[in-house]
């Protein structure tokens, strides 16, 4: 049976890395999850197989726990999973995620506790050993921050949590918590009784909240993509721990895979992942708008008129569309430009949406095909000439200071150059800052107009506008 | 069971294996494959199975109860949220068709 078992968890291992790999590429993506899901499957049924499980003492009791955990954790996860809208979708990652790492530090949690019955008074190394009592107590600290945190993160794209601060003086406060857990990680190697334990999670827990909450909204995405990498790695030690070589190969591939996609995320948005934790942007009053500029606004219908007999139009959506649910509205549009022979480019920011590749996603969605849909770097030249570029629902990834101004908080951020088109028609809700929290000089720019309104109303309008023609 | 020097090479060959899998990912397709690793390490599952399933006292079935809990979380959301991402390029591989509904 042990045989079976070890060649079954390796099967599965292999079978994510082919799953993985297979989703690195838009053609066989869809097949990647499946032989991923497969490999899922093999492991979680060989495991009810596990010798030591049916020997245990407790055998009735505890298959009953891990079918009811299954039925219930799963059965919760699959509603709420295909309910979930696309455009929610990063922050419910961020939920089973923390799910991830919340197991990860059970695990933990148990074998520590179990260490302390064995040998009381003792450290974790006299029951565990040195390498499997530090694998431990590293998988418990990662695994609890990346449980906490992750909450906090889905707490916060979820609209559920505006705080950016919880005490003064949060870096130094999150400093001494980080220092604290560590020093009682040291205890709980030396002495594994009950009580060290329990004050060593909780501090691991609050470390978690302090430091997410400072995190800026538009940072959000990276610290998804870090805490996925650490959930990884806590369930590769976690796996360690109970000799469980599908959970090692896993975990580790996740946490190396995970972490080098957080650093193309922060590169994108031009942040390093230090500085994503150290300064929140945006967290600070935004700045005023220097002089009295004003924005200028538009009617739909003129807005309208000024697309119908464009020559090219280029497209920025941004998360605002996403949310207003605007995206099978706008690509309707777009098809009755280009029945009057208007050409129309969608221009995707790398961290358009909540995370790089979201708002293909959601294009996708809407039956928008790939080839209208282009990349900065494939785009920003052909914006000179272009006789209109429409803004739904984006505003810091088209913010000029990010070029110009050194003192913006998005200095150095590679943006879309929507101001070197002729007319800019930007559709947006208020006249608000940005996700960011930065005001944007393109708003109040000569050459733009903006066309206020909610983007599915908006972009109903613009519709009747062509179709009036 | 997987000691020592063979835990390292498992560690590093695992390392490198991950950071290949990304390395040339399409910026279109990191969403999906962020959600794709966050399912595979719903695997943590079977290491909650495992430890509720040998534990002893009542504290411990408890714990290992809310590691079977979470971990399928984990797992089951995973899966679902990327396959319904993944679900939406088939449409746009076909423009054609998604464009004349």
């Amino acid at each position: 049976m042990d045989f079976i078992i070890d060649a079954s968890y390796l099967a599965a291992a292999i079978l994510f890395i082919i799953g993985l790999k297979q989703m690195s590429s838009p053609v066989t993506a869809r097949r990647g999850i499946v032989w991923a899901g497969l490999g899922m499957l093999l492991a979680t049924i060989v495991t009810f197989g596990t010798p030591e499980l049916l020997e245990s003492e407790h055998f009735t009791v505890n298959l009953s726990l891990i079918i009811a955990g299954i039925a219930i954790g799963g059965g919760y996860a699959w509603v709420s999973g295909k309910r979930v809208a696309m455009t929610d979708m990063p922050q419910m990652i961020a939920m089973y995620n923390g799910m991830g790492g919340g197991a990860a530090a059970t695990i933990a949690a148990v074998e520590l506790l179990k260490a302390g019955e064995a040998n009381p008074g003792a450290g974790a190394a006299a029951y565990l050993g040195v390498d499997v009592a530090i694998l431990a107590i590293l998988g418990a600290v990662i695994g609890t921050i990346s449980f906490s945190g992750s909450i906090i993160a889905w707490a916060k794209l979820d609209g559920r949590l505006h705080l950016n601060k919880i005490v003064p003086g949060q870096h130094f406060v999150n400093a001494l918590l980080a220092i604290a857990t560590v020093v009682f990680a040291i205890l709980v190697y030396f002495s594994v009784d009950v009580t060290t334990i329990a004050i060593f999670f909780a501090l691991a827990l609050i470390l978690g909240i302090f430091i997410t909450v400072p995190v800026g909204g538009a940072d959000m995405p990276v610290i998804i993509s870090l805490f996925n990498a650490l959930t990884g790695l806590a369930v590769g030690f976690e796996g360690y721990v109970l000799g469980n070589a599908a959970m090692i190969i896993a975990g580790i591939v996740v946490g190396s895979a995970g972490s080098l996609l957080t650093h193309l995320m922060a590169v994108a948005m031009n942040r390093s992942v230090a500085n994503v934790f150290f300064a929140g942007v945006g967290t600070g009053p935004a700045a005023a708008v220097s002089g009295e500029q004003e924005m200028k606004e538009i009617q739909a219908q003129d807005a309208g008129i000024l697309m119908a007999f464009a020559d090219q139009a280029i497209i920025i959506p941004g998360y605002g569309m996403a949310v207003a649910q605007a995206q099978h509205k706008i690509w309707e549009l777009v098809q009755l430009l280009n029945e009057r022979g208007v050409k129309v480019k969608f221009a995707i920011h790398p961290v358009a949406g909540r995370m790089p590749g979201h708002m293909n996603v959601l294009l996708a969605e809407a039956g928008v095909p790939y080839d209208m849909i282009y990349d900065m770097e494939d785009i920003n030249a052909d914006f000179k000439n272009t006789t209109v570029t429409l803004i739904i629902g984006a505003n810091d990834v088209v913010n000029p200071s990010a070029k110009i101004d050194t003192s913006s908080p998005l200095y150095g951020m590679p943006i879309l150059d929507a101001m070197d088109t002729d007319n800019v028609i930007v559709v947006k809700r208020g006249r608000g800052a940005g996700f960011s929290g930065v005001e944007n000089p393109l708003f109040f720019a000569d050459n733009t107009k903006m066309l206020f309104g909610d983007g599915q109303k908006a972009a109903n309008e613009l519709i009747q506008a062509v179709k009036e023609l | 069971m997987i000691e020592g020097l063979a835990a390292i090479y498992i560690f590093l060959l695992a390392g490198f294996t991950g950071y290949e899998i990304i390395a040339r990912v399409p910026v279109i397709l990191h969403t999906p494959l962020m959600s794709g690793s966050n399912f595979v390490h719903g695997i943590v599952l079977v290491g909650a199975m495992y430890a509720l399933g040998i534990s002893e006292t009542t504290t411990e079935q408890v714990i290992g109860f809310l590691a079977v809990l979470l971990a399928a979380g984990n797992a089951v959301g995973g899966y679902v949220v990327t396959e319904r991402m993944l679900e939406m390029f088939k449409s746009s591989n076909k423009p054609g068709k998604a464009a004349g509904d």
